[in-house]
């Protein structure tokens, strides 16, 4: 139905055109940081938090929180596009590149291609392994130079910005690599399996 | 949203508006007639679609006030954000015979059926009571069994949407009761509470822990934050306490 249809009166805002160019179909700009979340804001204290790379892998490998702290940071300026349409600009961050954990664990990288994120509670999100390498995915601990709110995530997130931002799964605490894609959360209730903001895959069958 | 997942695509189809109805000076219900709506469960939102004579597009999501048991109308209810781009379009100058482009429902995470039973807990914060006003209308006609309490706070009388409808459904609908708290103005001779939602006044309102109700909150960022930290300190278990966070929808 996108043929035709107009909307009687309706004039709009449109948005300049440099930031016009960075936001995909739907969008519109935030200049603050809703906060989407399914329940409570966890608590886990950092002397008990660990982040874990298991599943089909040779052997498990976790990092307690000092440790993963000590590896090199990165500090990605990206732009964010959560589902409930709105987008946020130059955002700032502060955390370890997936592809440096993942280079400390052995796998098969012919036959595993796939990931879930999990994190405290029962939430889960699924990407494929090639999304998560390359330069593409952080787990983030700083934002905007503080550490990372509980609220938006902290004490660690994922940050995969390419994708719909639930993809960035708050209060991570591993992955698990997987030979065969598994819906996570949010992809098991109607949502998108992988969620290209620039193809506007919101929704399964979009 | 097992039956979405079934079905495939979620098209864009177009609803023609039959009613509008101002609730609150900020926000206005508006009834939508779908054809071939497939029907949706309490607590799930739209997306709408505005496009202006030149092609552009706003789109923005809105909850669903009306119980599935409407069939075909779905109502929605909108808070005018005054700099916003969509909602003062839906508030003011939309009217009966126009027509809306919608795709849903959508959600399946935030929802209620009478068939998941209770008791239940809705908290609501402002606009935050739509989703849960679906709820509380489905189990009007599906569960009236389900006992049922709602805590909702609002920033003056004025303000509370759904009072006249709220009152008479504690009137006809046996095991639902409705507590409202004001946070800026009280008239006089209020009996309700008149502050934020805080630890005491939530243990006050919600059933004991250890009927393990089913816990709803939406509203606000700031408001479902604290409800559901203050719930879960007091030992309700996370996994039965769902929360909708509204960031601002204009």
């Amino acid at each position: 139905m996108s043929g035709g249809f107009i909307s009687r009166g309706f004039k709009g805002r449109r948005q300049q055109a440099d930031v016009a160019g960075r936001l995909p179909p739907g969008q519109h700009l935030e200049s603050g940081f809703p906060v989407l979340s399914a329940g409570p804001t966890p608590n886990t204290p950092l002397d008990q938090w660990d982040f874990v790379v298991t599943g089909s892998v040779k052997a498990p490998k976790r990092w307690n929180w000092n440790e993963l702290l000590a590896l090199p940071h990165e500090t990605p300026t990206v732009d964010v596009h959560c589902v409930t349409k709105w987008s946020k600009l130059d955002t700032h961050w502060e955390g370890v590149s997936v592809d440096l954990l993942l280079r400390e664990v052995e796998y098969d990288s012919t036959s595993v291609r796939y990931a879930t994120a999990f994190s405290e509670g029962d939430y889960t999100t699924n990407l494929p392994l090639a999304d998560l390498l390359g330069g593409k995915a952080w787990v983030v601990f700083g934002y905007d130079g503080q550490p990372l709110d509980p609220v938006h995530g902290g004490p660690a997130r994922l940050l995969v910005p390419h994708l719909y931002f639930w993809k960035s799964a708050k209060w991570v605490r591993g992955l698990r690599l997987t030979e065969q894609d598994q819906p996570g959360f949010w992809e098991s209730l109607g949502y998108h399996n992988y969620g290209d903001p620039w193809k506007e895959q919101r929704y399964s069958g979009d | 949203m097992e039956g979405t997942a079934v079905l495939g695509r979620l098209n864009w189809q177009l609803g023609e508006v039959v009613a509008t109805r101002p609730e609150t000076p900020r926000t206005k219900s508006i009834t939508l007639d779908v054809p071939g709506w497939t029907g949706h469960r309490p607590g799930q939102h739209v997306d709408l679609r505005l496009t202006s004579e030149d092609g552009y597009h706003a789109e923005r999501s809105y909850s669903i006030a009306s119980p599935p048991e409407d069939r075909s109308r779905v109502t929605l209810t909108v808070e005018r954000i005054d700099t916003g781009e969509v909602s003062p379009y839906l508030t003011d100058e939309l009217h009966e015979g126009d027509q809306l482009e919608l795709r849903g429902p959508i959600g399946g995470y935030f929802v209620w059926e009478a068939s998941m039973g209770g008791p239940l807990f809705l908290v609501a914060g402002g606009s935050g009571i739509v989703p849960l006003m679906a709820m509380i209308r489905h189990r009007a006609a599906a569960g009236p069994s389900v006992a049922t309490r709602l805590l909702y706070s609002s920033r003056s009388l004025g303000e509370i949407i759904y009072r006249d409808e709220l009152d008479r459904l504690t009137q006809s609908s046996p095991g639902l009761e409705v507590a409202h708290t004001l946070t800026r103005e009280t008239p006089p001779g209020w009996a309700g509470y008149r502050r934020r939602v805080d630890a005491d006044m939530l243990r006050d309102v919600a059933w004991p822990p250890d009927q393990n109700p089913l816990t709803y909150i939406c509203g606000p960022t700031p408001f479902v934050e604290g409800a559901a930290t203050i719930l879960a300190g007091l030992g309700y278990g996370p996994q039965r306490i769902k929360t909708e966070r509204f960031g601002p929808t204009g």
